[in-house]
């Protein structure tokens, strides 16, 4: 339906090194899909990423600057690129652990300085391509190679996280609604600040196979199921909503 | 290597300045128009300058959260086309070493300013030492062929600043100044001319930005904006930057390539003075502030009826080996001092064989022309 | 899903590039029309691509081409 967004890829990189029903492919189509909509020229756009199975969905499939950094770092690097060179739209997507755990400070202080750019995360709850370990976001019993006995910890609310650093658009949409998410990112790009959206986006391999989703489809339906839009859970009791992941926008100045 | 002048960024005459500000003017005049930098002691008052006089000349400044972030933000702005810079000491730099490496794979030019200062770890914040020298070249894993220079005064400060950066840009890797907090913190005179001789990177639309057909070659670099579809990584990558990390082929010729590009032309960086050497039986090896002493030691030998003479490292990476054989060849005994355990004089040990004899002084003070003497009479 | 009366259907073209499909059947569970099916084939990757066997029941609701991970769906208004 959007032959613009196959202009937008280097074909040579395809197919992706992603695993079968990995929503960071499902994700990587939303994001081309956000900028064609936008027809927005890729040109003069940066995209940046850290290390991990998210920080490949650009790097090299996206047919524009690309920066692949080290663990945790992107935010930093795109700092120094955005500063140097305004003119530069920058878009970082990486991993969950990348972004919040080894790389948390550079995000917190981004959103603190509320630099001009667009963190996308993608957010699979674990560190898939190392093999299945825990993240600060694997959720509190979950199975994973260095939790073999359930989490323990208490998973981050990155959006939260996010917001009280000082970012001025925060939200968070499923992979498994693919027109709101790329609705919310066509917003996030033409916002002027830091902005800031969780994708959430499952990862078979790792969490699916040891959290009891047998299929790729079982963890999309899964998150229809779990994820339940800001307005609905307005009007929702605690006992419904446990369990239950609120998704929307959470912080968003609107248009300027 | 061309180099092309360039008005500076002071009005030429004399100042007098200290070493840290004699930096940072050096940069400007090279052409720096980025800083990223974390607070540390010696180096901060290079920061300091650099705030104010950045946006003089239509730069950008950042202090960022740490000292990662910092050498992170250098990297990504030396990409967007920035001539870019941070100053750290030695705790900073320990956490900037993965960085390091990420530059010498990216072949990324900028300029790193240790300030060294008495360690190991947290140490002796406000007092010298030179204990930093392998650590630039060895910190990264893997191989590479950093650039490291150290300079002795604070003309040098800005002088060698400038060299630094033309061969960042000249070689594509990340350059050191090795200063250290004497150095650093010195107030001494400055000339600064009216225009200084600049190397700005090559660039070549359309040719691949991380490979040559030379086994030696530094490749042009294009800028983030250019529409060049940039592919920066640091996994093993083919000549247009696709990553490559089950090529065996892929990763020997890019990290021979690596070393090879600056290796092979080391004779464009190796600088090192001789004062005295002409006769000389007895060899002293210094570097940075320590060599001051070692020069008035060296006159002072020779007032006494020893035939010493002094070769000053300027470069320190890629090492002056056949200087220091040169030197062996003509000397009985070389002699060391530095403001660590032996670092330099060990490596001089690859490339002779003539007795090398460490004089380290690690308690947190310059070395004196006077000890110099005495240890080397006590050896003689 | 009712067709409207009185308007004729068009159908569907689907874009199904075998060589990026990695046979993970997103696209076959969450299609309301049962356009897909699995194939017995084995691409050149070793996947088992899926196989558009019913085009002509698709609405063209475009969620088997949103949800792909390979961007190998490309559903377009038929002739």
């Amino acid at each position: 339906m959007n032959p613009k967004i196959y202009e937008m890829i280097n074909d040579r990189a395809f197919p992706t090194p992603f695993c079968p029903g990995c929503g960071h492919g499902i994700l990587m189509g939303a994001v081309l899909r956000a900028f064609g909509e936008l027809e927005w020229d890729l040109k003069s756009t940066l995209f940046v990423s850290g290390i991990g199975c998210a920080a490949w969905i650009p790097s090299p499939h996206f047919k524009a600057d690309t920066l692949h950094t080290l663990h945790g770092r992107a935010i930093a690097y795109a700092t120094g690129a955005k500063l140097f060179n305004p003119r530069l739209k920058i878009m970082v997507i990486s991993g969950d652990g990348d972004l919040s755990s080894i790389g948390g400070n550079h995000l917190i202080h981004a959103a603190r300085r509320n630099m001009d750019m667009t963190v996308v995360c993608a957010n699979n709850s674990i560190y898939g391509m190392t093999g299945g370990q825990v993240a600060s976001t694997t959720p509190l019993g979950s199975m994973t190679t260095t939790t073999p006995k359930g989490n323990l910890e208490r998973p981050f609310d990155l959006c939260k996280l996010a917001e009280a650093a000082g970012a001025t658009f925060v939200a968070r949409q499923p992979v498994a609604t693919p027109i709101p998410l790329t609705r919310t990112l066509k917003k996030a790009i033409t916002h002027k600040g830091f902005s800031f959206v969780e994708a959430l986006s499952p990862c078979p391999t790792q969490y699916g196979r040891r959290n009891a989703f047998r299929t790729a489809f079982d963890m999309i339906q899964g998150l229809k199921n779990t994820c339940v839009s800001a307005e609905k859970a307005k009007g929702m009791s605690v006992e419904e909503l446990a369990g239950k992941v609120v998704v929307g926008e959470f912080v968003d100045p609107g248009p300027k | 290597m061309e180099l092309k002048k360039s008005k500076g960024t002071l009005a030429a005459g004399w100042y007098f300045m200290q070493g840290d500000e004699a930096c940072a003017e050096g940069a400007l005049a090279a052409g720096c128009r980025f800083y990223a930098g974390y607070p540390i002691t010696p180096a901060s008052e290079i920061m300091i300058r650099m705030v104010t006089r950045l946006p003089e000349v239509g730069g950008a400044f950042i202090q960022m959260e740490d000292e990662i972030g910092s050498i992170s933000a250098v990297i990504g702005a030396a990409w967007a086309g920035a001539k870019a810079m941070t100053a750290t000491s030695g705790p900073g730099l320990s956490l900037m070493i993965e960085a390091l490496g990420y530059a010498v794979i990216t072949e990324t030019p900028c300029l790193i300013v240790d300030v060294q200062r008495a360690g190991p770890s947290t140490g002796q914040a406000t007092r010298p030492a030179q204990g930093d020298m392998m650590m630039v070249k060895w910190g990264a894993h893997g191989d590479n062929e950093i650039i490291a220079l150290a300079p002795w005064s604070v003309q040098e400060m800005y002088d060698l600043t400038v060299k630094a950066f033309n061969f960042a840009e000249r070689f594509r890797v990340p350059v050191f100044l090795l200063a250290d907090e004497a150095v650093g913190h010195l107030r001494e005179t400055l000339v600064i001319q009216e225009e200084v001789e600049i190397f700005n990177r090559v660039k070549i639309p359309g040719k691949p930005p991380f490979g040559t057909e030379e086994i030696n070659g530094v490749p042009p670099m294009p800028a983030f904006g250019e529409g060049a579809n940039l592919l920066v990584t640091g996994s093993t990558h083919d000549p247009w930057g696709f990553r490559k990390t089950q090529d065996s082929a892929v990763q020997a010729r890019l990290t021979e390539r690596l070393v090879r590009k600056v290796r092979d032309f080391k004779s464009e960086v190796i600088e090192a003075d001789s004062h005295l050497l002409e006769d000389a039986e007895i060899g002293v090896v210094a570097y940075g502030f320590t060599a001051r002493a070692a020069l008035a030691a060296v006159k002072t030998l020779r007032a006494q009826g020893v035939k010493a003479g002094l070769l000053r490292l300027v470069s320190i990476w890629p090492f002056a080996d056949e200087a220091v054989a040169a030197l062996g060849r003509r000397c009985r005994k070389v002699f060391v001092p530095e403001m660590n355990r032996g670092q330099i004089a060990g490596e001089m040990t690859k490339y002779t064989s003539t007795p090398v004899i460490p004089l380290p002084k690690t308690n947190g003070e310059v070395i004196e022309p006077a000890e110099i003497v005495e240890g080397i009479r006590r050896n003689l | 899903m009712q067709e409207s009366v009185g308007k004729e259907k068009k159908p569907a073209t689907i874009h199904l590039n075998r060589k990026w499909c990695k046979g993970c059947y997103i696209c076959l569970e969450v299609c309301p029309k049962k356009v897909y099916e699995k194939s017995s084939e084995v691409s050149e990757k070793g996947f088992q691509p899926v196989l558009v066997s019913h085009p002509e029941l698709c609405t063209r609701c475009l969620q088997c081409e949103m949800l792909c991970p390979d961007l190998a769906i490309n559903v377009e208004k038929g002739e």
